[in-house]
């Protein structure tokens, strides 16, 4: 399991203005996203991405329209980054009615079904399992696409990580799990909570390839994501990809975030910012400091607008409460139910909820 | 006191009372608890006995079972109910079936606490009551505190008693305040409910916030109506104290059962079947129901608000239940 490859594909002009103007729109959002948190606009739990653009931007990059995406609760960045509008993500936090989740799934059950993104999932490590059947589905149909499978460095802890990868790697499915490893899982560090605290490596027991790379440097970001996608899609290998970043915010916005961890801390990894970095690489290729600050004007005008969206944005009707949670013809099997339900069935569910 | 800090006079009190006691699970040392309930523990008591774990519930459940069989008292903290889904095999197919399937030959002094409950817009994974899963399993016993001395008293119990016991606790209880008995001795027995208001007219039955919820209620209907209804609050599932239940139903002749959770094939509908057989002769209306709308639950707060079992919704189902509105 090595960190470098004979056949890279390094490309100078990865880090691009219009990928800075991405990582710089998830910053602005998350931002944003905390400011409405505390003015009660968003509630729940909301888990901000800041400090892992760089990875997050490689990632969805690396994927082609048809590949499929799948990733766990802290899904703002991802979502932006797959090509879901700003509106559509805030009004989804605002629980609004064009939220991409139609108001009924809010900050950590993020999707966006066109563009193959399949959620946006709260339990640790729940989509694993999903990822390999939304994998196992390509290869029945003969498609040669891959999905990607975001997950925590924590994740790698559960029993459902062990059993996932070993689907994975004894059907042959084209699936990549990419470990977004910020350190921490809550206020547990990597060190505490994994016995093989190089996570990269426990991919070796499913005989799995595994890497580890710098998700701050988007450069080598994209092409490993490239790489080992393409694995996936033309040789059904899985792959482990580690990616080792940095969450600046809590662990939610309810966590300051410092019991933990020191000030100092956070600042060595604010110096070394994946943004900061991105800037310095578009400055060195001529991009001028003009078009740069234009660039973070309209991600700040682009959110604010997004803001403005999501407050003009009615909320769901009460009558649709359930909407959606059955499949249409639905409503025929459960008519017979309702002599002596108790009220909850009466006054909510029936009616919205049973596909008619 | 809250009923947080009801919880945490409790473990301290039995972590010094009692060396094979300790404490488990995810962020309850460094963190100091996902919801605080452990603040301070691993200060006072050191990480042999106040262990973190990584996220890992199948296996730190499990271990829980097993240093029980040796006899340890391990108390095993679930950040929320909703993740000890992912340990019900240990749960009710591993640690329930010990003392029965052993022939009572092996036991497992086994707490599991966690706190459950909706209402934070914390959505469809996160806003679960899931107690009749766990209700419904022989060799399982299941309390739920509704008053920080019952969260105190109830988990001594539980940390006490030599049989696996779920400590169902609630996110919006942690911050309510009442008086807590200081007595390190002072214990609430398990399988006993306790009459939180007397009344004539109705019944409510309820257990954890539906209580809180219940006599919210009861309160305004006397204010208002003049309407006296009595609560129950359970306090445990199982064993379930249907005497205390029965015979307030056969002086009030009615009965209203809440729970936070789903009620198709839930706790109420427990408590309904044996109301209907114990209080036959008694009842002058059928059992009624309330509890949380049967739907996922929802982000949006308007939704999730309207689906719970809230205050409106129950005084309705009260007048219903008085035959004062069409049900
Ligand atoms: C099975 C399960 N247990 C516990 C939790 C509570 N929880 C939510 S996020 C989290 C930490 C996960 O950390 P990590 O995987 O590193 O992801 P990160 O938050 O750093 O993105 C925990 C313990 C959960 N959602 N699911
Ligand atoms: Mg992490």
């Amino acid at each position: 399991m090595t960190t470098t490859s004979p056949r890279k594909r390094r490309t100078k002009d990865s880090v691009t203005t219009d990928r800075y103007a991405r990582m710089l729109l998830i910053r602005e959002l998350e931002t944003e996203a905390e400011r409405q948190y505390k003015l009660a606009r968003i509630g729940g739990y909301c888990h901000l991405s800041s400090g892992q653009e760089a990875i997050t931007i490689a990632a969805a990059d690396a994927l082609e329209p048809d590949d499929v995406l799948v990733t766990g609760y802290r899904s703002h960045g991802f979502a932006l980054a797959r090509g879901v509008s700003p509106e559509a993500v805030m009004a989804e936090l605002f629980g609004r009615r064009s939220g991409c989740a139609h108001g009924r799934g809010g900050s950590m059950h993020l999707l966006d079904v066109e563009r193959r993104y399949f959620g946006g999932w709260g339990i640790v490590a729940g989509q694993l399992p999903i990822a390999t059947g939304l994998a196992l589905s390509l290869v029945r149909r003969g498609s040669e696409q891959a999905v990607l499978c975001e997950l925590g460095d924590g994740a790698v802890n559960m029993g459902a990580w062990h059993e996932a990868l070993n689907l994975a790697g004894l059907w042959h499915l084209p699936v990549v799990f990419l470990i977004v490893n910020n350190e921490y899982g809550m206020g547990t560090s990597v060190q505490r909570a994994s016995a093989e605290p190089e996570l990269y490596r426990r991919a070796a027991a499913f005989r799995i390839h595994g890497e580890r790379v710098d998700g701050d440097d988007l450069e080598a970001s994209l092409e490993t994501c490239q790489r080992l996608l393409d694995l996936a899609r033309r040789e059904r290998r899985p792959a482990v990809l580690e990616a080792l970043t940095y969450r600046y915010r809590g662990h939610s916005v309810a966590d300051a975030g410092l019991a933990y961890r020191t000030r100092e801390e956070i600042a060595r990894h604010e110096a070394a910012d994946p943004l900061k970095r991105a800037r310095a690489a578009l400055l060195d290729q001529g991009v001028g400091e003009d078009e740069l600050e234009a660039i973070e004007r309209q991600a700040r005008e682009r959110v604010e607008a997004a803001v403005e969206y999501a407050l003009a944005d009615p909320e769901p009707e009460v009558s649709e409460l359930a909407v959606g949670m059955h499949a249409p013809g639905s409503a025929e099997q459960f008519e017979r139910m309702r002599p002596g339900s108790p009220f909850g069935e009466l006054e909510l569910t029936f009616g919205a909820g049973l596909g008619r | 006191m809250t009923y947080r800090e009801a919880l945490r006079l409790a473990l301290r009190e039995e972590l010094a009372r009692d060396e094979r006691v300790f404490v488990m699970g995810e962020e309850v040392g460094v963190f100091d608890g996902a919801y605080k309930v452990t603040a301070g523990l691993l200060d006072e008591f050191g990480p042999d006995r106040v262990r973190d774990t990584p996220i890992s519930e199948e296996g730190f459940v499990g271990a829980g079972v097993g240093a029980a069989m040796l006899g340890e008292r391990p108390v095993v903290e679930i950040m929320t109910l909703n993740f000890l889904l992912v340990a019900m095999d240990q749960v009710v197919n591993h640690a329930a079936k010990i003392g029965a399937m052993f022939g009572g030959q092996v036991r497992c002094p086994l707490v599991i606490r966690t706190p459950n409950g909706a209402g934070n817009q914390l959505t469809a994974q996160h806003s679960q009551s899931f107690d009749q899963y766990f209700a419904h399993v022989p060799g399982l016993k299941v309390v739920a505190p509704a008053t920080p001395a019952d969260a105190k008293g109830l988990l001594k119990s539980a940390i006490r008693d030599d049989d696996p016991v779920l400590v169902l606790e609630n996110l919006r209880i942690y911050t309510e305040k009442g008086e807590v008995p200081l007595d390190p001795e002072h214990l609430t027995p398990i399988g006993r409910a306790r009459v939180a208001r007397q009344g004539r007219d109705l019944t409510i039955v309820a257990h954890s916030y539906a209580v809180v919820r219940a006599l919210a209620v009861a309160e305004k209907l006397a204010r208002e109506r003049g309407l006296e209804a009595e609560v129950i609050d359970l306090r445990s599932l199982r064993p379930l104290d249907m005497e205390t239940v029965a015979a307030s139903v056969a002086k009030t002749n009615r009965a209203l059962c809440v729970e936070e959770g789903w009620p198709t094939y839930g706790v109420t509908a427990e408590l309904a079947a044996r109301v209907q057989h114990a209080c036959f002769d008694d009842l002058d209306a059928p059992v009624e129901r309330l509890g949380m709308a049967e739907v996922p639950l929802p982000y949006a707060k308007s939704l999730e608000t309207a689906a719970l079992p809230n205050e409106a919704r129950l005084e309705r189902a009260a007048l219903a239940t008085l035959e004062l509105v069409p049900a």
